[in-house]
């Protein structure tokens, strides 16, 4: 029955590489398998290859499936100790340049995004940066484009923003109506949201900063090496790239390209 | 199982891994099982609801009293015997069919991130009968479902005899999702894992 299943996720990931170009045949298959049994239940299929059929038959089904395969939560400024350190260590070296160009890969829906535009105002430098924000779910995307948050979530990001070295409280950055905070849109006046794929697209800018977070935990290995050899290719001789607090280069081919600049906290510089 | 590895696994005896899940009350109630561990036990592989904190404190908490390694692991790290895996803080914790640590930051399940019911789901996936499954004390439901997949799998259940646990709401609902569970003492799961380990 376990070979039966497995069978099936193969057969489906080929059937969604195929037909529609997203490439999740070297995801974390323990994450895959349990995605795609929630969306069974979700789509009302018996069996995975149920599922296949559905989604090659019926245009409606496949935004959820992938809706199902690509649903990340994040925070703003999870990890506060990741920002403390570009906003004390790395943001003195960014101003020394005369433009910047941030990626943030894998962005899902906004929360790093907003982290960082908010953390560049606050430090003088948003104006001279352009933030590239990529995903490959575009309704993830469009979320992130709209910049709305349930209100509920605002005391979490509040503390994280402060713990951060705010100058300042998060309330500042957006008004809040019918249990919803809506941010400023001019934080995102300087961000370019686009469809990107690490498994499937290449590099389309050179970058002084990829932060790319809990998003090589899904990749086998392999897909990790794809990616990381993109953060390398994308950014400048001594950029930076910031990292998942469970992620790291070390079993990386790419690793040698790559040293320490706050380990800990998980930020690395391209040699 | 046409894979030569997983044939040898099956022909090994004893378990081969345990995934432990609990919440209130089970930092101390943990301590006192893998404090009882040999350093070439089987891998242990544990969801604790705490709240976040960054670093985490659970390695520090334990290493101390524990003869088997213990960690936080990276993404796709190997499972090994004589290692203990704790779900790191607000990541959930899942186990691939290769024997490697997955992570994962989908929906808290039951409001829960970690879950236990996802990483006790996954486990019983890889490991099918050559898992033992214990559910500590704790104040939600988190691990009932996961323990139907262990039971449904062929593994084997433990549930903390709901009389000794400081929260017995999660003991509770384990037993009602698998009546046929093994009902245990506290003081009495080291010595059930141990004889799991090395059954014939």
């Amino acid at each position: 029955m376990q070979g039966q299943g497995d069978l099936e996720i193969d057969l489906l990931l080929g059937a969604i590489y195929q037909r529609f170009q997203y490439d999740f045949r070297q995801y974390s298959r323990a994450s895959v398998r349990r995605r795609v049994a929630l969306a069974l239940t979700a789509l009302d299929c018996k069996t995975i290859s149920a599922l296949q059929e559905r989604i090659l038959h019926d245009e409606a089904a496949f935004p959820v499936l992938l809706s199902y395969l690509t649903v990340q939560v994040s925070d703003l400024f999870r990890d506060p100790a990741y920002f403390r350190v570009f906003r004390e260590r790395i943001v003195p070296v960014l101003q020394t340049y005369p433009s910047l160009k941030i990626w943030v890969a894998g962005c899902s829906t906004g929360e790093e995004v907003y982290s960082f535009a908010i953390l560049l105002r606050e430090t003088g430098l948003l104006d001279k940066t352009i933030l590239y924000a990529t995903d490959i779910n575009a309704e993830a995307l469009r979320t992130a484009e709209a910049g709305i948050y349930s209100i509920d979530r605002m005391k979490a990001f509040t503390a994280n923003h402060q713990a951060s070295g705010a100058p300042c409280s998060l309330s500042t950055y957006y008004t809040a109506k019918y249990g919803s905070a809506t941010f400023d849109r001019g934080l995102r006046k300087r961000v370019v949201f686009s469809d990107h794929s690490l498994a499937t697209d290449t590099v389309f800018a050179e970058v002084q900063v990829v932060s790319c977070r809990n998003v090589l935990i899904y990749f086998e290995p392999p897909l990790q090496e794809r990616a990381a050899g993109l953060f390398r290719d994308s950014l400048c001789l001594r950029g930076f790239l910031g990292l998942g607090s469970r992620e790291t280069l070390r079993f990386s081919k790419h690793d040698g390209d790559f040293e320490g600049f706050a380990p800990s906290e998980r930020w690395y510089r391209r040699k | 199982m046409s894979d030569p590895r997983e044939r040898e696994r099956e022909r090994e005896p004893g378990i081969e891994a345990v995934v432990i899940g609990g919440s209130a009350g089970a930092v101390t109630a943990l301590g006192s099982i893998l404090s009882e561990l040999p350093a070439s036990f089987p891998a242990v592989l544990v969801v604790l609801h705490i709240p976040a904190t960054s670093p985490s404190l659970l390695v520090d908490v334990y290493a101390p009293h524990c003869r088997m390694r213990v960690c936080e692991p990276e993404a796709f790290e190997r499972i090994e015997r004589g290692s203990v895996y704790f779900a790191p803080p607000d990541y959930h914790l899942l186990v691939e069919r290769n024997r490697r640590c997955a992570l994962s930051i989908e929906p808290p399940v039951r409001f829960s991130r970690p879950s236990v019911d996802v990483l006790f789901g996954s486990a019983a996936a890889a490991y099918g009968s050559k898992l033992a499954a214990v559910v500590l004390t704790g104040a939600s439901d988190d691990g009932s479902e996961g323990l139907r997949a262990v039971h449904a799998a062929g593994g084997v259940s433990i549930v903390q005899e709901p009389a000794s646990a400081e929260a017995p709401t999660m003991p509770r609902a384990a037993l009602a999702a698998v009546p046929s569970a093994r009902v245990v003492g506290l003081s009495e799961i080291a010595r059930q894992l141990l004889s799991l380990a090395q059954a014939t």
